[in-house]
């Protein structure tokens, strides 16, 4: 077990230092390239605080749909060859709502600000 | 710096230019640059914009029409009253600049958020989807006969071209695999009529004022194909900038986009246009893949390029809002 603080505090703490403390001290294109690496830090403190969670469900669904056990990469892998093949459809029961479980997870981390995934947040599932 | 080359260019071929100024470096990648810079001239200073692919940097891309190809196509759509800039001179090896083209500078806006959000556009904001839908009318009539060499493609073609740069990837995206099964299911045909197609017509290539639209850019993925391919990329999410209830670009309706097509005399497909905008989403999401692949593989580690990549899952739910669209 690894000591603290965790992953997730320290990168949070690098953001909001470049944000407030270095953010205001540049301009132009510097200016431009600290905003791309404050959003990424961001995503990485979002992913680490929501992948375990959204892993373990997606692994959980992603069982009963396909009947086998795996890593959630191999089992997306088994997926996406099985829609290939035409195995599995929007009219195999589970795979829209699975599709749209990880994606919603996914959109979480890579962009929340997106408008299409607002918009679907807001709606009952 | 290019300055002396382009300054010896300019008085080669426009009569009585005296040099350059102000020559600065707008964007692009290792392969394909562009310049602006203002010609010295004692009628008044000229805007101008270079775009060149550097020596030793010839070879495009193989979905790339070639910048030679450009410059045909925007001095083709110049001349067809399509807004476009004036193509001024094309690269010859006497000017030791690589191959490419010098055009006039339009001045205006391309920055999408910035035309959508910003007042000075306000005024022509309402007018866009149906202008943007007469413009692609009009670019879709440019004279076959007098076009440069272009690949030809169909629907079918580019689904299999998309699958193998997907399969490249070795990134497995069942959403893409759904949206790729969905394409071949419902592939169209090979279009009744074969047009000139942009390729990358959208906000963000296009140069727009406060009266709206003054110029097309980025030909460098024109083809031939089916027009209503141009259609459905315009509507493709992504380039609505958060504007998503209006599908044309972020300026407004389907309907007015091809009220506006139609009024210049060209029929729409609607149908094609959605199997279209389906294929643009997932040509959006693979292309980031490959900015993903570029980042890690490339000489391109940029931080840009990085989160380019993880801009591939706006397309997964996008194409689920197409395909699987949820009640409300």
């Amino acid at each position: 077990m690894q000591d603290e603080p965790t992953p997730i505090e320290l990168t949070k703490s690098v953001a909001d230092f470049l944000r407030h403390d270095i953010a205001p001290l540049i301009s132009g294109h510097q200016a431009f390239k600290l905003r791309v690496a404050v959003n990424i830090l961001d995503l990485v403190t979002r992913q680490l605080t929501r992948e375990e969670g959204s892993d373990a469900a997606e692994v959980e669904r992603l069982r009963a749909l396909l009947g086998m056990d795996g890593s959630v990469t191999e089992l997306n892998r088994a997926l996406a060859e099985r829609i290939a093949k035409g195995e599995v459809d929007l009219a195999t029961p589970g795979l829209a709502e699975h599709l749209w479980a990880a994606t919603m997870d996914k959109l979480a981390v890579d962009q929340p600000n997106y408008a299409s995934y607002k918009r679907e947040l807001g709606r009952n599932p | 710096m290019i300055e002396a080359e382009l300054s010896r260019s300019v008085q080669r071929w426009c009569p009585g230019a005296t040099g350059v100024a102000g020559v600065a470096r707008l964007s692009g990648g290792a392969s394909q640059e562009t310049w602006r810079f203002d010609i010295a001239h004692p009628d008044g200073v000229i805007g101008a914009i270079l775009r060149r692919a550097p020596k030793g940097y010839g070879a495009a891309p193989t979905r790339a029409a070639g910048l030679a190809a450009e410059a045909q196509l925007m001095q083709l759509a110049f001349e067809a009253g399509v807004p476009s800039p004036r193509v001024m001179h094309v690269l010859v090896p006497d000017d030791d600049l690589g191959t490419g083209f010098v055009m006039q500078r339009v001045e205006g806006e391309t920055i999408a958020r910035k035309i959508l959000r910003d007042d000075e556009f306000a005024a022509a904001r309402p007018h866009l989807a149906r202008q943007i839908g007469a413009v692609l009318a009009g670019l879709h009539r440019l004279p076959q006969d007098r076009l440069p060499e272009l690949r030809h493609m169909t629907a079918a073609k580019e689904i299999s071209d998309f699958e193998r740069d997907y399969r490249s990837l070795d990134w497995p995206k069942p959403v893409f695999e759904l949206a790729l099964r969905w394409l071949r299911d419902h592939d169209p045909g090979p279009s009744a009529e074969e047009t000139l197609v942009h390729g990358d017509f959208r906000n963000g290539n296009l140069i727009i004022g406060a009266d709206g639209v003054r110029a097309v850019l980025d030909w460098e993925l024109a083809h031939l194909g089916d027009p209503m391919e141009d259609l459905g990329w315009v509507c493709v999410n992504s380039w609505r900038f958060g504007e998503i209830d209006k599908p044309a670009g972020g300026f407004g309706s389907r309907e007015e986009l091809f009220a506006g097509y139609e009024s210049a005399g060209r029929k729409c497909d609607p149908s094609r246009v959605k199997f279209w905008e389906v294929m643009g989403t997932l040509r959006w999401g693979i292309m980031c893949g490959g900015m993903m692949q570029r980042f890690r593989e490339g000489p391109d580690h940029s931080m840009e390029r990085a989160m380019i990549g993880r801009r591939a899952s706006e397309t997964e739910i996008d194409l689920l809002r197409l395909l699987a669209p949820r009640g409300s």
